[in-house]
């Protein structure tokens, strides 16, 4: 379980959540994008492909590092979830905030 | 033939996940539950124990959560019993609105509400009931 983060090609840091996002470790996401906006980094894709489950407070994680990236004029997108997985954001409206395509491959070209 | 499997874990955020799975793995021994049930399942069950560490218990190390569930053929009970002062859910409410997309918490009671088929508390607020039907 953790999160993998790595620099595309095309300029866009992508960060995979290998197991779950929940209370637990949230915080740990948020400390990798947060370091990665004070590098520089402005484009951020995190692929959940291989994840299991996200509770609220892995939800409210992602809101808050949707809002300081666009703060600093970053943009984040989502992509990865499956059926459950977005049945979650879908739930709780969060679908409407966030960017979320099916594949990593299309988010990296929607940036 | 009903199983019951009972734990009690300490206020430590860092042990939802692994006490999740236990209970998962107990509850679904031997079924051949639908995937989206067991997701249900985790999602609320690690919802409600966060909740009673952090708000119930305050996470508070001399306080504990026990959880108990009974895993009948058809529905699964689950309990989930804090040892804080406990709350009203009724003032709980639910966070879709537009003004409310942009906030980082308080979605946990709302996904645990419609995750599951029934859910109870107690007259004092610091013990949940959660039912979930197998299929």
């Amino acid at each position: 379980m953790g999160f993998t983060a790595s620099k595309h090609s095309s300029g866009v840091l992508m960060v995979q959540v290998e197991g779950q996002l929940i209370v637990g470790n949230r915080q740990e996401l948020k400390n990798t994008v947060q370091e990665a906006l004070e590098h520089g980094e402005r484009k951020f894709l995190v692929d959940f492909t291989r994840t299991g489950y996200i509770d609220s407070s892995g939800l409210g994680a992602l809101v808050s590092i949707s809002k300081k990236v666009r703060e600093q004029g970053g943009e984040l997108r989502l992509a990865g979830l499956n059926e459950d997985l977005r049945s979650l954001f879908e739930l709780t409206k969060l679908d409407t905030l966030f960017a979320i395509t099916d594949t990593p491959d299309q988010a990296l070209v929607a940036f | 033939m009903a199983v019951e499997v009972a734990l009690r874990i300490p206020s430590d955020v860092t042990l939802i996940e692994e006490a999740v799975e236990l209970v998962v793995r107990h509850c679904f021994a031997g079924w051949d539950a639908p995937q989206r049930v067991r997701f249900r399942l985790r999602v609320a069950l690690s919802e409600a124990l966060a909740n009673a560490i952090l708000y119930g218990n305050g996470e508070d190390p001399s306080r504990s959560v026990e959880v108990r569930a009974e895993c009948l053929p058809d529905v699964l009970h689950l309990h989930i019993t804090d040892d804080g002062p406990g709350f009203d859910p009724a003032t709980i409410r639910d966070p879709v609105t537009p003004e409310d997309l942009d906030r980082a918490c308080g979605r946990g009671l709302f996904l645990i509400r419609n995750l599951m088929d029934h859910v109870r508390y107690n007259e004092f607020g610091n013990s949940l009931c959660m039912t979930l039907r197998r299929h």
